[in-house]
């Protein structure tokens, strides 16, 4: 039975060897054992040869220590981090298109203006933002733009890093 | 060009796939692959045509080459070879690498896959291997080009071997096995993804050791890992020196020998009263190479309640899984047992010990004759007696749970069973790989009328190979564990589970080619065990005709606590 209070949202920075199967083995690391997945980016970095996964997902104390040690022991694994257990920088991109009549516009962008958001499309009758930031923020633009009409939204998922130089 | 090359001009030759991979194997000690041959794999029967350092060994079914490489990788300690071809090859091995994976056991899977520009496309006898093993194998290799298949096969057997063992799986398709290219061997093998943590944390064992000191009802608890990282010796040694009792799983049985006074025996659902109660009154608990499986703790908010707990294992992600741990100790068995033992001394435990001494002795495995009935625990006894030294390899049920109780174990590796995935049919082929990996030893398979059958076809290559297999099947005309939780849980409702209508396995074994008697009366079992050991020119098979409806006890019912043990006599 899961433990509502004692659930926690933890942000893992994977990385693995850039492979054939890799999402694969993580992904189905996860379903066959029943964790959650909130979200998952993956990437390669600067070495080809590494991917960088960030997986966002959640759970008590127990199946959160689980999760790290079961992405430690697949072969493919390379590096495991609990990013939430230092201070870390996340960052999440979202594209929302919005309907925006021409009446409306001016006031859009206002909005898109308070939440640093850049327009990357505009059309007669529609308006496409993108806006970065943490979670709070994304969720904040969200609520606020969906007075005008979202017609469709779609988000990177999170990325994030700790802070400062690792040792 | 098809001609095999000297190893040892190796560096600049062209091989093909398939014969880079026989060469590979050689590399790695392989003595045995158990295979069947099919389209996808044809190239590497072809390189093993003829082949002298590797026997390959025609199973008659795929799950039989999984269980034999299985077999033979528990009695020995080196990695078992499978082989099949793509498809339905594949997946009839999938049984076997989903057994081998559930207790750590040490194999390498090869299955030849279609040609690389065929695969997704649906073809002929295409499947997808890597995807269907994922869940049960410690790594998988797809080989598209015959230029990997030395660096793949030196990093199958590392992983294999190494670390927590498991399967690997090397699926190649058909063109990475003809196709030719330079073959080199690696001297070595780095994988930077893969360290396993060998050393236990020096202050977490030295914890340990404080905490043994402190106990007043300590108790050892090893598994199979002791069995796995050849730790037996060092594990006699910490229960000697501390004099603390110990209870051996059923994956672990023989780590330390069940003669001794010290052994309380199997504890878990059918384990003994001993290892049970000991685990409700003990104060630290040291597993080691255990996992707090299920089957073992029974409802765990009632098991060890009073204990601290120490867990030795090489996989972290086993620590803390079940059950709150105290002292986590990461490492090999071997390493941190060795470390261990020199901070350990004799435990200041008379009263603990005097109390173990007498549930031990109040409360034995015992059975009730009925009537004139062949008791199924008596033919263990007397195989016991008259085989006290072969290897036993066991299959799934209650003949299992028998053997568990009343043979007495004394060395590691010498009970084999499916202990985590309870695969039947199972022990037949697992019994050929033991006797093929350990000439010298007998190998007594304890069969149940049930799961014998499911693999009895293996009985023609241990015929043709004239291993003097001893096939001793406690037939008691049921599916026999499923009858008992009927019986007590389902109000006798047998369904599915009459097995009257199976064969006369005595004949049924002579048709084959194997000699095969029928056991009947009490007194034909000693007679009949007798005369089997005489036979070796091949295996004999001996059909015990028991109680039909005789239940295994101890018991302590799916999810109750340990302390809950029904003990069946009164
Ligand atoms: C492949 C497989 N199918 C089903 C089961 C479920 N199962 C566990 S024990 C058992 C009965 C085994 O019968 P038998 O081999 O005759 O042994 P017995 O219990 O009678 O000694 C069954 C069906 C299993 N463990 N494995
Ligand atoms: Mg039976």
């Amino acid at each position: 039975m899961e433990n509502i209070n004692s659930d926690e949202r933890h942000i893992f920075s994977v990385l693995v060897e850039n492979r054939f199967g890799v999402l694969a083995r993580v992904a189905g690391l996860f379903s066959g054992r029943g964790f959650n997945i909130d979200s998952l980016n993956v990437a390669e970095t600067h070495d080809e040869s590494i991917s960088q996964m960030t997986l966002v997902t959640h759970g008590d104390a127990q199946i959160i220590e689980q999760i790290y040690q079961h992405l430690n022991r697949l072969i493919d694994v390379i590096e495991v981090t609990d990013l939430t257990t230092g201070t870390h920088v996340e960052r999440e991109l979202v594209l929302i298109k919005l309907s925006a009549e021409p009446h409306e516009r001016a006031e859009i962008l206002q909005v898109a203006e308070i939440f640093r958001a850049r327009v990357v499309d505009v059309k007669p009758t529609s308006l496409t933002l993108e806006i970065t930031g943490d979670e709070g923020k994304l969720n904040a633009a969200i609520e606020v733009l969906d007075i005008y009409g979202i017609l469709e939204l779609a988000r990177t998922g999170k990325i994030a890093m700790l802070r400062g130089v690792n040792d | 060009m098809n001609q095999s090359p000297f190893s040892n001009a190796l560096q600049t030759t062209e091989l093909s796939g398939a014969r880079s991979l026989v060469e590979s194997l050689k590399r790695e000690g392989v003595e045995y692959i158990f295979g069947v041959n099919g389209g996808a794999a044809m190239p590497i029967f072809d390189a093993l045509y003829g082949e002298t350092d590797i026997k390959l060994i025609p199973m008659r079914h795929e799950q039989g080459c999984s269980h034999a490489a299985d077999g033979y990788a528990r009695a020995t300690g080196k990695v078992g070879v499978a082989l099949a071809t793509s498809g339905p090859g594949a997946t009839n091995l999938v049984t076997g690498i989903a057994t081998a994976y559930m207790d750590s056991i040490p194999m390498v899977a090869i299955t030849g896959q279609v040609f690389t520009h065929y695969i997704g496309s649906d073809a002929f006898q295409e499947c997808d291997v890597i995807g269907v093993t994922r869940p049960i194998c410690k790594h998988s290799y797809l080989i598209k080009s015959s230029d990997e298949v030395a660096d793949v096969v030196a990093e199958a057997f590392h992983i294999a071997r190494t670390g927590k063992p498991g399967p690997v799986v090397i699926d190649i398709a058909k063109d990475a096995q003809m196709k030719e290219a330079p073959y080199h061997y690696p001297a070595s093998v780095d994988i930077r993804s893969y360290k396993p943590q060998v050393h236990g944390d020096p202050g977490q064992i030295a914890k340990a050791a404080e905490l043994i000191k402190q106990a007043k009802r300590p108790m050892l608890y090893a598994g199979g890992g002791v069995v796995l990282a050849d730790a037996s010796a060092e594990l006699r040694e910490l229960t000697l020196k501390t004099g603390i009792p110990i209870t051996v799983t059923l994956m672990g049985l023989g780590a330390f020998p069940e003669t001794h006074p010290l052994a309380m025996e199997m504890p878990g659902m059918h384990g003994s009263c001993c290892a049970n109660y000991a685990f409700t009154d003990s104060d630290l608990v040291v597993a080691i190479g255990a996992r707090f499986d299920d089957r073992v703790t029974g409802d765990l908010g009632k098991f060890a309640p009073n204990a601290k707990k120490i867990h030795i294992d090489i996989d972290a992600s086993c620590i803390g899984k079940n059950v709150l741990i105290d002292v986590p100790i990461v490492g090999d068995a071997k390493s941190v047992l060795t470390e261990l033992n020199k901070q350990v001394g004799r435990a200041d435990i008379d009263a603990w010990r005097a109390q173990i001494q007498e549930w031990k002795q109040k409360y034995p495995f015992e059975y009730e004759q009925k009537g004139d009935k062949v008791m199924p625990q008596y033919v263990i006894e007397q195989i016991y007696e008259h085989y006290s030294d072969a290897i036993v390899v066991a299959d799934v049920g209650q003949h299992q749970m028998w053997a568990a109780q009343y043979f007495k174990f004394t060395e590691p590796r010498q009970w084999l069973n499916s202990g985590g995935l309870g695969t039947m049919g199972f022990s037949l082929p697992a019994a050929i790989g033991a006797q093929l990996g350990c000439p010298d030893k007998t190998v007594v398979n304890i069969n149940g009328d049930g799961s014998y059958i499911m693999t009895i076809q293996e009985l023609v290559p241990a015929i043709t190979l004239k291993l003097p297999l001893k096939i001793f099947i406690i037939n008691n005309m049921y599916l026999g564990m499923v009858r008992q939780w009927q019986e007590l849980f389902h109000g006798k409702r047998y369904s599915a589970v009459d097995y009257h209508d199976n064969p006369d396995f005595a004949m049924l074994a002579q048709a084959f080619g194997a000699t095969g008697l029928r056991v009947e009366h009490v007194e034909d079992v000693r007679p009949a065990l007798q005369k089997a050991k005489g036979i070796d020119d091949g295996p004999v098979v001996i059909d015990f005709i028991v109680a039909e409806e005789e239940n295994v006890f101890p018991m302590v019912p799916a999810g109750a606590g340990l302390g809950d043990v029904i003990r069946g006599l009164s």
